[in-house]
């Protein structure tokens, strides 16, 4: 049997390298897949943590997030894709308006 | 063999999920992503999150990545960034996160192997009775958002706003 802490050290790995993308990369749609990559790492250890504990919570919190992530993804590539129809760039740098 | 599997699985998932990082255009990183996301898929079966596991491959790396791969097909023949050197305060929030991360996980070593679970663990139906049981108004709720989802991205994606 595979220890849960084995599992555990594999979603804090894949939440790092997500944390990593999102703080230096600047191509947004590279950007809000690092994103998709650190929610997955949560769920992995939601998984883990429910077979430690017997629990099928975490399923069901793993369920909704999934869902959250889908939401998340339509609203976040339509907002791209509109600031991409008057910005004719995706790079975060060029995104300045709302900046003080 | 299941360890076998797991460590199969985890080294494509962290090196697959480097990769999405690493990779200089977008297309590149989303089929990266896929990858990782069905390697995720196969760690949940082996946690006996069947339903989940199936869970991911329909919506993630069905349903979200062909969605991002139709609007970087969309984008990305001019959709480059520039990739620039980060910004000091950048690193070091990396620095932090990595720091609070690596501290949690050092507190979780101690966990051992689980105990064999209950039959129908993870099941479809014993998930789906928890749903449609204790869990129901979170599950009407995210209809909800669901809905508000669709509403908002097809407003936002509009060629022409109201």
């Amino acid at each position: 049997m595979i220890p849960t802490s084995y599992y555990l050290v594999v979603s804090a790995m894949l939440f790092i390298t997500g944390a990593i993308g999102v703080l230096l990369r600047r191509n947004t749609l590279i950007m809000l897949m690092a994103l998709e990559l650190m929610l997955n790492a949560v769920n992995l250890s939601f998984i883990a943590y429910a077979r430690q504990l017997n629990d099928m919570g975490g399923h069901i919190f793993v369920f909704l997030s999934i869902t959250v992530a889908a939401a998340e993804a339509a609203v976040g590539l339509a907002i791209i894709l509109s600031i991409y129809r008057s910005k004719e760039t995706v790079d975060v740098d060029h995104l300045s308006l709302m900046r003080h | 063999m299941e360890a076998f599997l797991f460590w199969i699985f985890s080294i494509v998932a962290v090196g697959c999920g480097a990769m999405v990082v690493w990779h200089r255009n977008a297309m590149g990183s989303a089929i990266y992503l896929v990858v990782t996301m069905l390697c995720l898929a196969g760690l949940y079966g082996l946690l006996q999150g069947a339903f989940i596991a199936i869970l991911q491959v329909l919506i993630y790396a069905g349903a979200v990545m062909v969605l991002m791969l139709f609007v970087i097909m969309l984008l990305s023949a001019r959709a480059e960034a520039s990739e620039r050197e980060r910004s000091l305060p950048a690193w070091v929030a990396l620095g932090v996160i990595g720091l609070i991360v690596v501290i949690k996980m050092a507190t979780l070593l101690h966990l051992g192997a689980p105990a064999v679970p209950p039959d129908g663990f993870g099941t479809i139906e014993a998930v789906g009775a928890l749903l449609f049981g204790a869990y129901i108004l979170p599950f009407e709720l995210i209809s909800v958002l669901l809905l508000i989802a669709i509403i908002g991205a097809v407003i936002l994606a509009r060629r022409r706003a109201l």
